[in-house]
């Protein structure tokens, strides 16, 4: 039997908590389908449909937190480099819809808050980090995976807060003893570390793509490409 | 795992896997709703959702040791669960000589209660619907093309990925690496970029070849099955509408 996981699940948040990210997954979704729409050519389809597969699989290594609180990679990095920020939300959000339908992996009725978390706050934060260390940090492939580290580490641990936010706003059920403070240590620890498998792996990932088909790399446009090709040879 | 089949798909022939995907995902969608709008106090509810959630079954043929055996998905978090009447605070009982949170056990109960019935709602939806149907239902229910063409490909790669994964472990092994347990995860780690690059060429071409041949997002109507009418509304309706009116109930009744 294959690991599977829960992210956030049902019953964990209280109905206008639940009700209110809904309305703002459902808005960031409706902002990145716009976008998004724009941006999918016929380069970027099959790779937003395999940043997704990749997702989906590295989403299965994972653990428990807290009670129906589980920790484990987001990928909204990954596809914020690689597929940009608007599809690149589609696509955490897509793993995130089929897993709670078909894996029973993450409540149905906690996908707002899911989405809003993983989906549309980690990848917003990964790209806006990665918008302003490309440009500061020097055009190579270390300074590239410097950008992939530290989006990966930031953008987890702001997702995992922004659990803490909406647990404090709404929480249905009491999950440890020390309230609140101790809910936001165990999220932060924990997710400073699968930040950094994260920053790992993607940093891997989208330097390899980025040394043979720097073309398909997202972040990428718009920036002067001969430097990381060149070092590569 | 492939697209069409998965370890939580029943490969079966009953009603419920007849059905139409949009009503079954509607059904389940708002069966869930209803559980976790119900105030948690309310412990009979919980008793008659568990009993709505039968019929589903049965009409699917659903073996319940096959059900029982993927509910286990959720032990984690139901050892977990049981720590809150311990941690809890607030008023205290007495219960064979452990003092328990009555908050705890409430809280327990909630998380408990309301996530095994949303895992037995799923699970018995990805039980009667493949991945495939699951898209095409939500592209009928009015879900953004954007969004079903890029789950159509995610389901698709996910072959594609597990298939170069295994040729380049193949390519690996034949060329004298020899991996036992952890070991196994340098050269993994070292190919990851590799294989997303090969899983992309492999990908591109699957896709040009598609529009070639006239894909414009969205795969032909005729693949599909019938979409749902009236009747097969009616009959997904036999589970979430009662659960709806349980919510109801205990809302008022509290």
């Amino acid at each position: 039997m294959e690991q599977l996981a829960l992210h956030i699940s049902n019953g964990v948040l209280g109905g206008p908590v639940a009700a209110a990210t809904a309305v703002v997954a459902a808005v960031g979704l409706t902002l990145c389908v716009q976008r998004g729409r724009r941006d999918l050519d016929d380069r970027l389809a099959p790779m937003a449909g395999l940043v997704a597969a990749f997702i989906f699989a590295v989403q299965m290594l994972n653990f428990p937190v807290l009670p129906g609180v589980s920790g484990h990679l987001l990928g909204g990095t990954l596809a914020a480099l690689l597929v940009g920020p608007w599809v690149g939300a589609l696509c955490v959000s897509i793993v995130l819809v089929v897993q709670a339908l078909m894996f029973a992996d993450g409540g149905v009725t906690a996908l707002g808050a899911n989405i809003t978390n993983m989906a549309l706050l980690n990848t917003a934060v990964a790209y806006l980090l990665i918008v302003v260390l490309l440009r500061v940090l020097p055009r190579t492939p270390a300074g590239l995976a410097a950008t992939a580290v530290v989006a990966g580490v930031v953008a987890v641990v702001a997702a995992a807060l922004g659990f803490v936010l909406q647990y404090a706003l709404g929480g249905a059920t009491e999950l440890t003893a020390g309230g609140l403070g101790s809910i936001a240590a165990v999220m932060t620890g924990t997710h400073a570390l699968i930040g950094i498998g994260e920053g790992v792996i993607t940093a891997v990932t989208v330097v390899t793509v980025a040394k043979t088909r720097p073309d398909l790399v997202y972040a990428l446009r718009g920036l002067r490409k001969p430097d990381l090709v060149e070092s590569a040879a | 795992m492939g697209a069409g089949h998965h370890v939580l798909h029943l490969d079966a022939d009953s009603p419920v896997h007849r059905l139409a995907p949009e009503v079954k995902v509607a059904a389940t969608v708002l069966f869930t709703v209803a559980v976790v709008a119900t105030p948690r106090h309310v412990l009979w509810a919980f008793g008659l959702y568990a009993l709505l959630l039968v019929v589903p079954a049965v009409a699917a043929r659903v073996p319940a040791g096959w059900l029982g055996r993927r509910v286990w998905i959720e032990a984690p978090f139901v050892l977990l669960a049981f720590a809150l009447p311990f941690a809890g605070t607030g008023e205290r009982v007495d219960w064979l000589g452990l003092s328990l949170s009555v908050d705890g056990l409430y809280g327990a109960f909630n998380v408990l209660a309301k996530g095994t019935l949303g895992v037995v709602a799923s699970l018995l939806l990805a039980a009667t619907t493949t991945p495939r149907d699951l898209i095409v239902g939500l592209d009928r229910l009015r879900c953004p093309q954007v969004f079903t063409t890029i789950a159509t490909f995610m389901l698709r790669y996910l072959d594609v990925l597990v298939g170069e994964a295994r040729r380049m472990r193949v390519a690996r092994l034949s060329r004298g690496d020899d991996p036992r347990f952890l070991w196994q995860l340098r050269g993994f780690a070292a190919g990851i970029g590799a294989l997303f690059l090969r899983a992309y060429e492999r990908g591109e071409r699957v896709y040009l070849a598609m529009v070639s041949r006239g894909y414009d997002g969205r795969m032909p109507d005729g693949w599909h099955g019938p979409r749902a009418g009236v009747r097969q509304w009616a009959a997904a309706a036999l589970v979430p509408l009662p659960a709806v009116g349980i919510a109801v109930a205990a809302a008022v009744l509290g």
